[in-house]
């Protein structure tokens, strides 16, 4: 393996965690001003203007509050949970492509991290990974609120990945492809061979099914119910304090954020853009130009989660799981059979 | 080779541990490491789609569901039953005995030279896609309905009033 392979990779590695992080914090200030906005309040004015040093003051209260191990719990698994959180919510950015190639003198450089031909399937491992942070710190807080609260998101994360998964399927069935890369370069453009090229347009009930199985997978109303506080304090997180509060509060935004990227690329283009084959512009300003088209969209999700969650209540129990097995699953077959038949009529014609 | 030793004796490590370790929970969590392990393995046999079959299906949804259910029995030390001697000597002959068989089977094969592959990409998605639903289509579709079969049992058997159905 060649020097300047490696240092590609970790500076690509390095620039992405770090706009995970600064994305995650500043979405946690955008969350309180758009629900300022939506209530009718101001929101936090008071750090800096318009607030915007509110989420470093929050990190530094969350790093100089107290750190309590209840004596009960078990203490590794205590402290190993929110390590988890963190670690799989951020691992599945690796194989979302950022842009396309970019040439510097003779290097093509590759803004993805890993193009592995399962790409998607790959990300599909990590949501599912994504359970164990919380069943681990429910359990390890030894309290009957955690461990409701993670048996809440056990059973919720494994019946919506089944529509989740189903809801791929058709996806996949129209691109003929696992990888995330090919799947964003088929979407190039906007409009191609008559009709438009972004998959929302060829899988709208699938992108619909994606985006409800998402929202109950990164645990955000109206499908929080490990955490709703009106019935179990604050579900997983109930004995935690500190930084590792932080932890599993953080991990959630990045969650927000690595699935925001998740579906502007299968379904929303990826890095692609209008026109952007009839500009004449360089390889490389177009490069530039598809990373901050594809940050605009996830932007767009992001706000999207926020004004869904400022905007529906929470579901009951029941309904989620009526939701997921009786709606959800049911709808995402009935798309794959309706996919199924209209690519072989259109391969007949 | 030398990545595949250190891998394996991670693996053989984690099931020890799988074994050894006095909590049922601590047990799932080793066992989710071992299959993490073997997820390695595959990736070094360029089996991708199984690695990552074996990273969703068993890491990310069986292993979930033996987590939640030991959660909510709650072991520990007080509740657990109390095993007589005699049934650990049976458990210690049973478990020697099926050692022994599969050592004598494993002695009878020939040893495959794993560098050899007639076709290094068959683990592929495309090409194992091929096999499966060309030269294997019945006893896929067979082992479907298989577990069609058990999903409906189950289903039956959650049922609360039988009568009713």
């Amino acid at each position: 393996m060649e020097l300047t392979f490696v240092i590609e990779k970790v500076v690509l590695v390095s620039v992405i965690f770090l706009i995970t992080l600064g994305i995650a914090a500043y979405s946690t200030l955008a969350e309180r001003k758009i629900a300022g906005y939506i209530q009718g309040r101001v929101g936090p004015h008071r750090a800096g203007p318009f607030g915007v040093f509110q989420p470093l003051a929050d990190g530094g209260k969350m790093f100089f509050k107290e750190e309590i191990i209840p004596s009960q719990s078990n203490p590794f698994l205590f402290i190993a949970a929110p390590c988890l959180a963190l670690l799989t919510a951020s691992i599945g950015s690796a194989v979302i492509p950022w842009g396309q190639d970019v040439t510097i003198g003779d290097r093509v450089i590759q803004l993805q991290v890993a193009n592995i031909n399962v790409g998607i399937l790959y990300i599909f491992g990590v949501v599912s990974l994504g359970v164990y942070g919380i069943m681990i710190a429910g359990w390890s807080s030894n309290n009957k609120y955690s461990l409701m609260g993670s048996v809440r998101a056990a059973s919720q994360n494994i019946s919506y990945e089944i529509a989740m998964g189903l809801s791929l399927i058709a996806l996949l069935m129209v691109t003929q492809t696992l990888s995330m890369r090919e799947i964003a370069e088929q979407q190039n453009g906007f409009w191609q061979n008559g009709w438009f090229s972004w998959n929302i347009f060829c899988q709208p009930i699938g992108f619909l099914v994606f985006i409800v199985c998402s929202f109950a997978e990164c645990n955000r109303t109206p499908f929080d119910l490990p955490e709703s506080e009106n019935e179990l304090v604050a579900g997983y997180h109930t004995e935690y304090s500190g930084f590792k509060l932080g932890a599993f509060l953080f991990s959630e935004y990045i969650n927000m954020f690595v699935s925001s990227a998740v579906m502007s690329t299968l379904y929303f283009g990826g890095y692609n853009f209008p026109f952007m084959n009839d500009l004449g512009l360089s390889s490389n300003i177009i490069a530039v130009l598809g990373v901050l088209f594809l940050f605009a969209k996830i932007f767009f999700f992001i706000f999207f989660f926020m004004w869904i969650r400022w905007t529906v209540p929470r579901f009951r129990y029941d309904q989620l799981m009526n939701l997921g097995w009786k709606v959800l699953i049911p709808l995402s077959i009935a798309n794959i059979v309706v996919t199924g038949i209209w690519i072989t009529v259109k391969d007949l014609l | 080779m030398n990545l595949f030793y250190f891998v394996a004796f991670l693996s053989v490590f984690f099931s020890l541990l799988v074994i050894f370790s006095k909590n049922p929970v601590y047990s799932v969590l080793y066992l989710i490491v071992t299959f993490f392990t073997f997820s390695i393995h595959y990736i070094l046999l360029n089996a991708q789609f199984l690695a990552i079959v074996n990273f969703i299906v068993y890491m990310g949804a069986i292993l979930v569901l033996f987590l939640y259910v030991l959660m909510l029995l709650n072991l520990n030390k007080e509740s657990e039953p109390m095993k007589s001697n005699l049934l650990k000597v049976v458990g210690v002959i049973a478990g020697l005995c099926l050692l022994l068989t599969v050592a004598g089977s494993l002695k009878l094969l020939h040893v495959s030279d794993p560098v050899l592959l007639k076709n290094p990409d068959i683990g592929l998605v495309r090409n194992l896609g091929k096999v499966l639903f060309k030269e294997f289509l019945l006893p896929f579709e067979v082992s479907s309905i298989l577990l069609l079969s058990a999903m409906v049992g189950a289903v039956l058997l959650a049922k609360k009033d039988i009568t009713k159905v």
